[in-house]
């Protein structure tokens, strides 16, 4: 895909299967909501081809695809009401009146509107808004639902309560979701199958667990979720050195000598006597976060972050104990060296990312 | 604290219009109710207006007439230049302006170089040997003047509607599987309502009491017009209490017309309160 000659998205091989629940996930400008609308049909690709049930649908229009959009900010229309919005579709399709009114009254319960038909649209929230914008789309019972950061306009708590919504009018419906989001933590919740990517590029597919766990490259293993990304080498199977110092590990598979990427998830890390531990820093800076504290420790001048509940003091020697399981190799990628050290840590990290994502669009 | 100020800042104004419009309107209202000769209360004048009544049903059928076409020639040309990239857009509205700098005297005396019977278009239809036609004088030549000069009035208020319309309504109307057909019927012409019933009104108003155009442009008894019509009461009849009663129905009906689309449009967005 390409605008004005830039390359938007390149190489994207993409299968989506029947009733899943499929995320894109991507910083701003990854291009998932690109994407998304080459899938809805209002954007056709310079190359490549969208195939549906096994047909190229490049060449047809939105209004001829059995798939449904729920807009970035709902795009609801202001001169008809709740009832009205949800209808359109139908009306569009010319069905009996009585047969609208039925499956109108059947979303609105669905959705949790009872008795909002004859609201107008100005005079609801932003979480109702949303709720329309998905009954709207839904009551024309699409074969895929394409949702475009439905969740991004509303507070943390709504969100929560939405993505549950969301989640159990999939399964209840069987249909397929497609979802695009810069949150990770909705994404890793909600899906079945989560697409990371960035730069126009997929750079991991797979379950949450998956992508969680066995992170591809190291701008997959920082954005989602913390990582202390270090350089390491991969002396055999089983057998990884950083830091001066050879650890087991449970990853193989790789050449002998071979540079690599190693992941360390700042909640596996443990915390042991000085004397005891298989690296040994001093703790620079300690930030409460309510479930655990964040803990900035420098090991010969590489800061780590440890998330623990057991409570370090500023200036503290302490050592650390790597389980085989904790440690997490990955090959060298264009990525590498670009995440995953926290000497510029401030406790605001993730307040400032989602600053940096809402920018989107 | 604040509205009183406000209330001062607003007073110049407020004091404008006592002296310069709501004391005319007072004086224009002692007029229509007085005896010429005697300066007597009559309903004298206002029962004269029956007289009138046919005239006051061309100028408002001109006018209806003329903001139609404004309407039908307008939209286009608004929806065009709402769907540019800015610079053309800016362009474009400039142009749209343009003849507004011009005198709207100059304008109409311009169309009256064009139309008449030995004028431009007909000496160039001449030396095309396709002999002259008669325009000046018609209904044809009136709404032709009227539609020229207040055709921005009608494509201002559209374009100002139109360039508001948010673009992913028309995508969620294709999504929801509507024709590019029936994204305009559905959702682009019920958003420009408002557009089109200021734009309306904004024609209408000034050309149902325009009495330039008429004379210019039409002058024969059949295009005449109730403009025409007050005009001659205070100048060539003498008749200013006749012309006063006579403003005071075309004022009314004025009203009556903007309050008929105002409820129109509110109806429109009569949810909105709801």
């Amino acid at each position: 895909m390409e605008f004005d000659g830039e390359r938007i998205l390149d190489g994207i091989n993409l299968y989506f299967n029947d009733h899943e629940f499929l995320t894109l996930l991507g910083p701003s400008g990854c291009g998932k909501t690109t994407t998304l609308r080459i899938i809805g049909g209002f954007l056709t690709p310079t190359s490549g081809r969208v195939l549906f049930d096994g047909n190229c649908i490049n060449d047809v229009p939105p209004y001829q695809r059995q798939i449904n959009t729920v807009f970035q900010r709902y795009a609801l229309f202001p001169h008809l009401n709740v009832y009205d919005n949800i209808a359109f579709g139908l009306n569009v399709a010319k069905l009996p009146k009585a047969e609208i009114s039925q499956r109108v009254e059947e979303m609105l319960e669905v959705v949790g509107l009872q008795g909002f038909a004859h609201r107008h649209i100005d005079s609801l929230s932003g979480g109702q808004q949303q709720r329309v914008a998905i009954a709207r789309a839904l009551v024309n019972r699409p074969k895929v639902l394409l949702l475009d950061e439905p969740l991004a306009a509303l507070d943390l708590r709504l969100r929560k309560d939405m993505q549950n919504e969301l989640k159990r009018i999939q399964q209840a419906m069987g249909i397929t979701f497609i979802y695009v989001t810069h949150d990770q933590e909705e994404a890793l919740s909600m899906s079945d199958t989560v697409v990371v990517m960035d730069k126009g590029r997929i750079q991991q597919i797979g379950r949450p667990e998956d992508i969680y766990n066995e992170p591809k490259n190291a701008f997959v293993a920082d954005f989602i979720g913390e990582s202390n990304i270090l350089d390491g080498v991969m002396l055999s199977d089983y057998k990884v050195k950083f830091f001066g110092r050879v650890f087991d590990c449970v990853d193989a598979g790789f050449a002998p000598n071979e540079p690599v990427d190693v992941v360390i998830r700042p909640e596996d890390i443990d915390f042991v006597p000085a004397g005891e531990g298989h690296l040994v820093g001093t703790v620079t800076s300690v930030t409460f976060k309510g479930l655990n504290y964040d803990i900035i420790v420098d090991f010969r001048g590489f800061k780590w972050l440890i998330q623990t509940t057991d409570y370090h003091g500023e200036g503290e020697t302490v050592g650390i104990r790597l389980n085989p399981e904790d440690i997490h190799i990955m090959h060298k990628s264009e990525y590498s060296g670009m995440f995953g050290d926290y000497s510029s840590y401030s406790a605001e990290y993730d307040e400032l990312t989602e600053d940096a994502d809402n920018e989107e669009e | 604290m604040k509205k009183n100020k406000s209330i001062l800042l607003s007073g110049p104004y407020i004091l404008w219009m006592l002296v310069f419009t709501l004391i005319p309107l007072g004086v224009v209202g002692y007029y229509a109710l007085t005896d010429p000769d005697t300066g007597a209360f009559t309903w004298g004048n206002i029962q004269d207006l029956m007289l009138f009544i046919p005239t006051l049903g061309t100028s408002v059928w001109y006018s209806l007439v003329s903001a139609l076409i404004c309407l039908l020639l307008g939209y286009p040309v608004a929806y065009f230049i709402a769907h540019r990239g800015p610079t053309a857009q800016k362009i474009l509205y400039m142009l749209v302006m343009l003849p507004m700098c011009m005198s709207f005297l100059l304008r109409t005396l311009a169309w009256v170089g064009l139309l008449e019977s030995n004028g431009i278009i007909n000496q160039f239809l001449g030396l095309l040997g396709l002999g002259s036609a008669n325009m000046i004088g018609t209904p044809g030549a009136v709404i032709l003047g009227m539609v020229y000069n207040y055709l921005p009035y009608m494509i201002l208020p559209l374009y100002a509607i139109i360039v508001k319309i948010d673009n992913r309504l028309i995508e969620a109307a294709e999504d929801l599987g509507c024709t590019p057909k029936q994204v305009f019927a559905k959702v682009v012409l019920p958003l420009s309502m408002p557009g089109i019933l200021s734009g309306i009104t904004m024609v209408f108003v000034p050309a149902v009491s325009t009495f330039y155009i008429s004379q210019k442009l039409g002058g024969t008894d059949t295009t005449l017009l109730i403009g025409d019509v007050i005009e001659r009461q205070f100048k060539s009849a003498g008749n200013p209490n006749l012309g006063a009663a006579l403003s005071l129905v075309l004022m009314l009906l004025v009203f009556i017309c903007t309050g008929i689309m105002n409820r129109f449009g509110s109806d429109e967005e009569g949810g909105v309160v709801v």
